[in-house]
């Protein structure tokens, strides 16, 4: 994609953006500046990923981007031209949960669960390195995402429970 | 780890069932606040002073107005005078400057436009003049004499009415001869210390919706601890009535007793009035800690005697905690805080006192964690001054039923005692100190609340039951309420819809703060429960022919000793009664609304293994052990995740979280990258022990459990710190500069 | 604001030279937040992350090149690469978050000019170079001379780094970053130190030292290399070195460390990190 000059010139125009969200061909508009965090919530109408910064700090937006985890606010959404993205809203398989998923709700992993679908995102991305963390693992490899309510205790041992029944599977 | 002495045979209460709001939460669907969109909606932005005490000269929103998409702007001007008769009359000067901005990100004008982009630029746009006043920045400079005032309409509370005040209450407490006694005192220690301001750090920023119709009638979406609180909020800051105001709760993204409160609402109103249109305003992190509530910073001095044999006979003690520029009652609900031990001379003398930053907040048992900071370092000291264990120390001196607290209230049955057995029995207390590393102690207490609730129990055809409450659910608390309605009707815990309710679904119900929430709420809810039991119990008699006293409901069922049961002889269930709803009287319902009394304070135990890296003053948390009384435990992993949530709050103050300002008055460090709250690297499991001392005052004895986490681990992580160094750290947070700045004059 | 993702370094040279105010970034990790605290937005955003070039990592002709715009993820998870050059390799791994490692490049580290970057002080102490593109070309300079002063480098505006080269480290040589931060992850360094030896047995035959977030750019600490080569790490040798990298220090005092602090600190991280650079010359990593 090249630009001219008069392109350049035109103001508030915006792009037309087509990409690959949890599986469906998406397209949508947004002016150049918006966040794909911003694009994914208000163009898009996926809310599962949150704003608790919009720097990079939180880890409540990220998504996987052609498999790996990022944080959306850092990313501009004409960026996901021709991606394939994942949101929390695709982690499911239908009405069957993610092993994740079902440990953050069986091992109370969420308190008031704004933090919960980065964590999803970020545990799916480490295990999918990594499928046998050791806790220490876990702890830096989640360490971009902030929770203030759980003390981190139950999400780690979620993601500990979440390896050994997806090594089993 | 539950510690019960006599668990009681519950089928409900006390397991672990998914919670009902879960699925939701893990799918992305559950809708908070900021997710909400109105057809039609505009997006409000405000202009924040960038000065922290000034007088505003004039505003010029001209051009503003023009900028494209700019729909409507207000200021002060676009709201009643301030009233002193309000009872909300310094949040109103809060929510938007009247003539003086008194902290760096005051609001001084908001707007709003078709997009946020659009609003942001015009609020950028906005041109105020100012004449800058002396900004007081600092408890020290407050209190000093002839200190410039910081807010010239704050007086001190509780006095006969005089001049305008820096100081908003003092307070003093005395017991006994604390003077004789500390004179007699075979150990007497004293010392120092300060807090910086903290925040509440919750992941979600503030956000809400709102829609004013032509009507006037004003609904509001949003994110907080208590939607009715947010109507008459609203309402007193606008002069309107209460009743023009709707408050439907979203799912809250964290709120730790800095959601108790409003920001954005009654500006979202207004512009939603002005506009005829939908307004949506979220802050940004960076507005969240400029402008909102942090925790007080404060000031102490204790001084503690003791006998050589280890009885704490006297306290002598100064706080003083500065909550920003405008008054609240932080010194007072200090000294209250103060009761863990029997102490039978005592003297509190505190303070509370303004300074030009942002009003300060609740944030879980406020005032109390740093009282408790520093009572607990010196007790360490105490203790190890005498050579005595810190567990036997604070056992023989530990507040028991009938105890005085600093108040001079009577202590309830409490479970102090229990706790500090518990953790004198655990596995932590009984490992080695691990090589290198050292272990420290400390108490905390949360005397928590009861106030007003209502809950409301519909039965539905279908034999299930929909509860009703006004109890936003902050950790789990609907499905605490599914679990003691379960409990009660003897149904099965899922098949309970727990729904926290609109304004005007449910009764009022008071904010969910003072860990008030399962206890006061739940007691509603189970006596909403009973009155419907008794309901079914009439519409059982009436089908099966028999005197409603010879009806008993069992397990979910309506049995009678005259009749062999149902239909059939066999009991009658819920769902064959609710079948017949129609027939026997019409749909069942019962509402109970009730003045909780009874809370039952919590405390805490809290020890912690930790090692410091004596060449850069880093600390790392080896291990972890919090202990604390539940009462009874409904549901025992929120429980734990309450207790261990505190301590992680706990232990972001002890080392790294404070606001730092400028000379100016601006906040240094107004992100999350900056204002360091612990990430997960940072921490160890922070193992639970849930000691269930029951609250005789509740059916199934809760007591409250969200806040009292969050005292003791400032100073078990200091009492380690000095275990492990020989330094006393006496100001927090214990961040790496200040520890090896204490290490370097150690060793000199 | 106008976004752009040329394909090749040639596109990307022409749009920088037709539209003036322009800015390239890759990962827009430190870009996006700049942003959003009010620096004004560039004409045009020139997304260097679609050049084949610039995402690139490859080794060959005793020397490594690593695409400009490269997520530090792909670099730290190379192991051919983290093998001969660990303490690069811990320096790139340390910045932000997996999800800021899966954004953040070396480039941008470097040309954001921070003299916090964890990534640079390794990097100088590897003698590394930047290729840049420019309108009539490419030149080649030091890491060093890259950055001229906080937030400030010496590319032209119409300028960008294409790619970096590091030749084979010599045999028996280790490297080593060292950086404190009050949380265990997620913080910008308030001291940073990257120490490179070669060593000859258990003498120190040629040594780097480089602080980060002690003055307004990374520095080389010339004392502290003196005091290592010929040595063999005895106690005064790691004493003279944590002498002269604190000696060093031309810190300011912020919310991130006061002055006394950094000063003190980088004395401590230079001499621990000589022994992790001098047990990986002789060891490997
Ligand atoms: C949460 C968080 C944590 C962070 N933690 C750390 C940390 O621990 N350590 C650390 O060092 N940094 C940290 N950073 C800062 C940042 O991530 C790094 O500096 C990163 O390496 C920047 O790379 P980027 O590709 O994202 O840069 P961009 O934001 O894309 O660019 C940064 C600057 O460099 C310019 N630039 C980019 N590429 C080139 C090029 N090829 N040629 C010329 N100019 C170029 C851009 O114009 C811009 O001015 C953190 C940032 C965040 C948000
Ligand atoms: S919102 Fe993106 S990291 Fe916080
Ligand atoms: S559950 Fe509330 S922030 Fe994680």
């Amino acid at each position: 994609m090249s630009l001219g000059k008069e392109m350049s010139l035109k103001k508030m125009s915006r792009t037309h953006v087509n990409c690959t969200i949890n599986g469906d061909e998406v397209d949508f508009l947004t002016t150049d500046a918006t966040s794909l965090l911003d694009a994914l919530r208000d163009e898009v109408g996926l809310t599962g990923a949150k704003e608790g910064c919009g720097t990079g700090d939180c880890g409540a937006c990220s998504v996987l981007v052609d498999g790996r985890i990022q944080c959306s606010c850092l990313i501009f959404a004409p960026e996901a031209e021709g991606r394939h993205i994942t949101t929390v809203e695709g982690m499911a398989d239908g009405e069957h949960l993610h092993p994740l998923q079902q440990t953050f709700l069986e091992g109370a992993a969420l308190q008031c669960g704004i933090c919960t679908p980065g964590f999803l995102l970020a545990a799916k991305a480490l295990l999918d390195e990594n499928p046998a963390p050791t806790e220490t693992e876990i702890r830096y490899g989640l360490a971009g995402n902030l929770c203030r309510c759980t003390g981190y205790d139950k999400i780690i041992r979620a993601v500990q429970e979440a390896a050994v029944q997806l090594k089993g599977a | 780890m539950t510690a019960t002495e006599h668990p009681p045979a519950y089928k409900y209460v006390g397991t672990r069932p998914i919670r009902h709001d879960g699925y939701d939460k893990v799918i992305g669907k559950a809708r908070f606040a900021a997710d909400l969109n109105l057809p039609g909606q505009l997006h409000g932005a405000i202009h924040r002073s960038p000065h922290a005490h000034a007088k505003i000269l004039s505003i010029d929103t001209s051009a503003a107005e023009a900028m494209p998409g700019v729909k409507v702007v207000v200021t002060g001007d676009d709201f009643p005078a301030l009233d002193p008769k309000n009872p909300n009359f310094d949040l109103a000067a809060n929510i938007i400057a009247r003539g003086v901005a008194y902290y760096h990100g005051h609001a001084i004008a908001a707007v709003a436009a078709n997009t946020k982009p659009e609003a942001q630029a015009a609020a950028a746009a906005i041109k105020v003049e100012y004449e800058l006043l002396p900004a007081v920045l600092s408890i020290d400079e407050s209190m000093a004499d002839g200190a410039p005032l910081v807010n010239e309409t704050n007086h001190t509370k509780f006095v006969p009415p005089g001049e305008p005040s820096n100081l908003s209450t003092i307070t003093n407490l005395d017991r006994g001869d604390v003077d004789d006694a500390l004179a007699a005192a075979d150990v007497v220690i004293e010392r120092e210390f300060d807090c910086a301001h903290v925040h509440q750090g919750y992941i979600e920023p503030h956000a809400c919706v709102v829609d004013t119709g032509p009507d006037g009638k004003t609904s509001v979406w949003c994110s907080s601890q208590g939607h009715f609180r947010v109507r008459s909020m609203t309402a007193d800051v606008l002069g309107w009535d209460k009743s023009r105001v709707k408050v439907t709760p979203a799912e809250i993204g964290g709120g730790f007793g800095g959601k108790t409160t409003v920001y954005l609402e009654p500006l979202a109103a207004r512009l939603s009035e002005k506009a005829g249109k939908p307004v949506k305003m979220v802050m940004s992190r960076e507005e969240v800690l400029r402008a909102t509530g942090p925790a007080p910073e404060a000031k102490m001095k204790i001084k503690i005697g003791a006998t050589n044999d280890g009885e704490l006979t006297a306290i002598d003690g100064w706080m003083a905690y500065g909550v920003g520029a405008f008054g609240d009652m932080a010194g007072l609900i200090g000294a209250m805080s103060v009761a863990s031990y029997k102490f039978p001379n005592l003297r509190m003398e505190t303070y509370t006192a303004l300074t030009n930053t942002p009003k300060s907040a609740a944030y879980r048992a406020p005032s109390a964690p740093h009282a408790a900071f520093a009572i607990e370092s010196v007790v360490d000291e105490v203790a190890l001054e005498l050579g005595m264990d810190p567990i036997e120390l604070r056992l023989k001196n530990a507040a028991v039923e009938g105890d005085l607290t600093a108040m001079g209230m009577p202590h309830p049955r409490v479970g102090l005692v229990e706790c500090l057995e518990a953790l004198k029995a655990s596995d932590h207390y009984n490992s080695e100190v691990p090589e290198g590393a050292a272990r420290g102690v400390a108490v905390g207490f949360w005397f928590n609340i009861g106030e007003e609730s209502s809950a409301t129990v519909n039965l539905n055809e279908d034999g299930t039951a929909t509860v009703l409450t006004g109890s936003p659910d902050i950790g789990g608390s609907r499905a605490s309420m599914a679990l003691m309605a379960a409990e009660r009707l003897g149904i099965d815990v899922y098949s309970i819809t727990p729904v926290v309710a609109d304004t005007e679904a449910v009764g009022f119900t008071d904010v969910t703060e003072g860990s008030r929430a399962t206890f006061a709420t739940g007691k509603a809810v189970v006596q909403a429960c009973d009155m419907i039991i008794d309901e079914l119990k009439k519409r059982a008699a009436s089908i099966m022919s028999v005197d409603v006293d010879q009806v008993a409901w069992v397990d979910g069922a309506a049995v009678s000793a005259g009749h062999g049961g149902g239909e059939g002889g066999e009991p009658l269930t819920l769902a064959a009664i609710t079948a017949q709803a129609k027939r026997t009287g019409g749909p069942l319902t019962a509402t109970a609304s009730l003045n909780a009394a009874g809370a039952g304070p919590s405390f805490a135990v809290h020890c912690a293994d930790i090692s410091v890296d004596e060449e850069t003053g880093v600390v790392s948390v080896l291990r972890y052990t919090a202990v604390q009384d539940a009462g009874t435990a409904i549901h025992p992993s929120y429980v734990e995740g309450q207790f261990q949530g505190g301590s992680v709050q706990g232990i972001g103050w002890a080392l790294n979280e404070e606001y730092i300002y400028n000379a100016d008055g601006v906040m240094d460090n107004a992100s999350f990258l900056d204002y360091r709250i612990p990430v997960a690297s940072d921490l160890p499991l922070i193992e639970t022990i849930i000691v269930e001392v029951p609250n005789p005052a509740h059916p199934y004895g809760v007591r409250g459990v969200g806040e009292t986490g969050i005292v003791p681990p400032m100073a078990t992580i200091a009492n380690a710190i000095n275990a492990a160094t020989g330094v006393r750290m006496t100001s927090l947070p214990m961040s790496p500069p200040k520890l090896l700045s204490a290490l370097n004059k150690r060793s000199k | 604001m106008k976004y752009a993702a040329p394909t090749t370094v040639d596109e990307a040279r022409s749009l920088l030279a037709d539209n003036p105010g322009s800015r390239v970034f890759a990962g827009a990790t430190d870009l996006i937040p700049q942003m959003r605290s009010g620096r004004p937005e560039p004409a045009v955003l020139v997304d260097l992350k679609r050049i084949d070039q610039l995402m690139a990592v490859s080794h060959g002709e005793g020397k490594w090149t690593i695409g400009a715009a490269t997520p530090t993820a792909d670099l730290t998870r190379n192991g051919a690469f983290s093998g001969m050059f660990p303490g690069i390799s811990e320096g790139a791994g340390l910045i932000g978050s997996d999800q800021i490692q899966n954004r953040s490049s070396l480039g941008g580290n470097l040309c954001n000019g921070s003299p916090a970057a964890d990534s640079v002080p390794a990097l100088i102490a590897a003698d590394a170079r930047a290729v840049i593109a420019s309108s009539d070309g490419t030149r080649t300079v030091a890491v060093a001379e890259v950055v001229t002063g906080p937030g400030q480098t010496s590319l032209a505006d119409d300028e960008f780094i294409v790619e970096f080269e590091i030749d084979d480290a010599p045999a028996n040589t280790g490297d080593a970053y060292l950086r404190m931060i009050p949380r265990t992850e997620m913080d910008i360094a308030v001291v940073g130190a990257a120490v490179r030896l070669t060593m000859d047995g258990d003498t120190v035959t040629d040594a780097s030292v480089v602080l980060g977030a002690v003055a307004p750019t990374a520095v080389r600490v010339p004392d502290a290399e003196a005091a290592l080569v010929g040595s063999r790490l005895d106690d005064d040798t790691l004493a003279a070195v944590s002498a002269a990298a604190s000696a060093a220090c031309n810190p300011i005092d912020d919310k991130r460390g006061t002055i006394e602090y950094r000063t003190q600190v980088a004395g401590v991280l230079a001499k621990r990190a000589a022994v992790i650079a001098a047990d990986r010359a002789q060891n490997g990593a």
